[in-house]
């Protein structure tokens, strides 16, 4: 770990002096802003209707209404923009040849790693707290449930981070930009709908295939459950791109 | 001071650098000549700890590149070819950079940044953003960011590649200047280069080295014969029989008419000798009319045409193979 702030602290720069992060952080702000609104007016809709039905009223609450639909709109929109965080994390170093440089500093791969991971997971986080103005709103009208706004944001922000480790890692492969935002989509949506299989796949095979399904684990953050073997699940995936972004790292000195 | 020892370097089945041994003393600049894809930019490399070898041992400062990577890396100023720059950075922002990463204590940061900035000669520019600047500056920025940290060892990959002459003899004259009390090793294909700044050279072909001399011994070890161009106002045959027969002289080979009345030739003498005085008296005595009289001088570059020429013929059976695109 080595020497990661200097590379952290220029990696971040660079989100922030190219338009990348806000162009990113406002097409998130956008969507998700979008869905909030629609997911209100919904509730507004639904509750006006109810009024003259007092044993249905009873069963609408905004946690359920606009909380969870938002929380899971806004991890969808997530697995679409986190790809373009991560594509250029060495892609971009990989194709100038800055990277030869960078691994001749007295700096460990790790080191390179942490910055440049840190770096993007500040980015993340910077857009997740542009949508803290939803919840705010929504105390300010009604009552939703703090703790489960907590953990859909703790699922949001977990997923967030292995969908990262996975891009960089794909990052490291290639120079090309695109071809890694392409590939990390397209690795990411497998993980995030492999469950549909499971029914398929027959009893072990199946529950190991939901296992592996990022949706299983994000959904139960979202109900509001905290449980060790979700956390478990996405810190050991992003454990895991992480350690084969370092073996990329080196197996590229070998070739360099 | 870096000792090199049977380095050896595989990129897949093809070797780019085989077997190279050398050794730099402190304070010696010393340079890399080859043509691309000798494995210049491959030894480099191993040197800077950005590529391990496949076999052989290199140390610097008495440190392994193997075990001692990053201590060695913090003595070593590296400048690849083609300068990769962060585009994207202000000058002063990219060497801010690069002295946190050289580990450079905050409270000295600034004041080496100056340092090398004016030594490099990159303190007009430090406000603007590296891709508009030219590419002499950016040049300089390359070299700046290698001196940051004042490493006792430079490796410069190509420095003055894709100037132009004056800045060229520009970028010379800086590592002529900030290498009194470094050792520095640069790479270049550009001969004269290397006889004005480098104290010794070693010239690799095909990943191995084929020689290593000072640029002055390479020259007058080079055949050891002499040769002078003599132009006179005589028939070629007469003239060719009259130079042979001068003493001193092993082989004299005409370069045909120049005009009408004039005749070139090329005289080669016997090592150590010199028959300018000869040639010319027997020419007078003739009651020619002696147009030029000229020694020409074996070059470095004749030196490496030939060692290059010779390798590629020693290795015949080799040279089928396809040429490497790392340089």
């Amino acid at each position: 770990m080595k020497g990661w702030y200097p590379v952290f602290c220029k990696e971040t720069a660079n989100f922030f002096v190219s338009p990348i992060a806000y162009a990113v952080i406002a097409v998130f702000l956008l969507i998700s802003g979008f869905f909030f609104w629609a997911n209100m007016s919904w509730l507004s809709l639904v509750s006006l209707q109810a009024a003259s039905n007092p044993a249905f009223a009873g069963r609408i609450n905004i946690t359920d209404f606009v909380v969870r639909p938002l929380i899971q709109n806004m991890s969808i929109i997530l697995l679409f923009v986190i790809p373009l965080l991560s594509m250029r994390l060495f892609s971009e170093e990989k194709r100038s040849g800055s990277i030869e440089l960078l691994l001749t500093y007295p700096i460990t791969d790790s080191g390179v790693l942490a910055g440049k991971f840190l770096a993007a997971m500040v980015v993340v986080v910077v857009m997740l707290a542009g949508t803290l103005s939803y919840p705010i709103l929504m105390f300010a009208l009604s009552d939703p449930d703090p703790g489960q706004i907590l953990t859909g944001y703790l699922g949001m922000l977990l997923m967030g981070m292995s969908f990262m480790a996975l891009g960089m890692f794909i990052s490291s492969l290639t120079e090309n930009q695109i071809v890694a935002a392409a590939v990390s989509f397209a690795i990411a949506l497998l993980f995030w709908v492999m469950s549909w299989t499971s029914t398929l796949a027959g009893d072990t095979l199946g529950s190991v295939i939901r296992q592996l399904t990022v949706l299983e684990h994000l959904d139960s953050f979202n109900k509001g459950v905290l449980s060790l073997s979700d956390i478990s699940f996405f810190v050991l995936f992003t454990a895991f791109c992480l350690f084969l972004t370092l073996r990329t790292l080196e197996t590229y000195r070998w070739r360099g | 001071m870096i000792e090199v020892e049977g380095l050896t370097k595989y990129y897949g089945n093809f070797p780019a650098v085989r077997d190279v041994t050398f050794r730099v003393e402190s304070g010696e600049i010393v340079g890399f000549l080859g043509p691309n894809g000798a494995g210049k930019t491959t030894t480099m490399r191993i040197l800077t700890c950005f590529s391990p070898a496949t076999s052989g041992t290199a140390r610097i400062l008495g440190m392994d590149v193997r075990h001692e990577s990053l201590k060695i890396r913090e003595k070593v100023g590296y400048l690849p070819e083609n300068v990769p720059l962060y585009d994207w950075m202000r000058v002063g922002k990219y060497l801010d950079f690069v002295a946190r990463a050289k580990r450079i204590p905050s409270d000295k940061r600034k004041t080496e940044i100056d340092r090398v900035a004016k030594s490099a000669g990159v303190d007009q520019v430090m406000g603007r953003i590296v891709r508009s600047l030219s590419k002499g500056y950016r040049q300089r920025v390359g070299l700046a960011q290698a001196l940051i940290g004042d490493p006792p060892i430079l490796i410069l990959d190509e420095p003055t590649i894709g100037l132009d002459p004056k800045q060229i003899r520009e970028i010379r004259d800086l590592i002529k200047g900030f290498s009194r009390d470094r050792t520095v090793i640069l790479s270049t294909h550009i001969l004269p280069e290397v006889s004005q700044v480098c104290s010794r050279v070693v010239i690799i072909n095909k990943g191995s080295i084929v020689a290593e001399d000072t640029p002055d011994n390479l020259i007058g070890g080079h055949g050891g014969a002499r040769k002078a161009r003599v132009t006179v106002k005589a028939p070629e045959s007469d003239l060719l029989q009259l130079l042979s027969s001068v003493r001193g002289v092993s082989s004299v080979e005409s370069q045909g008419a120049t005009n009408s009345t004039e005749t070139s030739v090329i005289v080669e003498t016997l090592p150590e000798t010199d028959v300018r005085p000869e040639l010319a008296r027997a020419v007078i005595e003739k009651g020619w009319d002696l147009m030029e009289l000229r020694p020409l001088q074996v070059s470095l570059e004749d030196v490496f045409i030939d060692l290059v020429t010779e390798e590629s013929q020693a290795f015949g059976a080799n040279a089928a193979e396809a040429p490497a695109e790392v340089a």
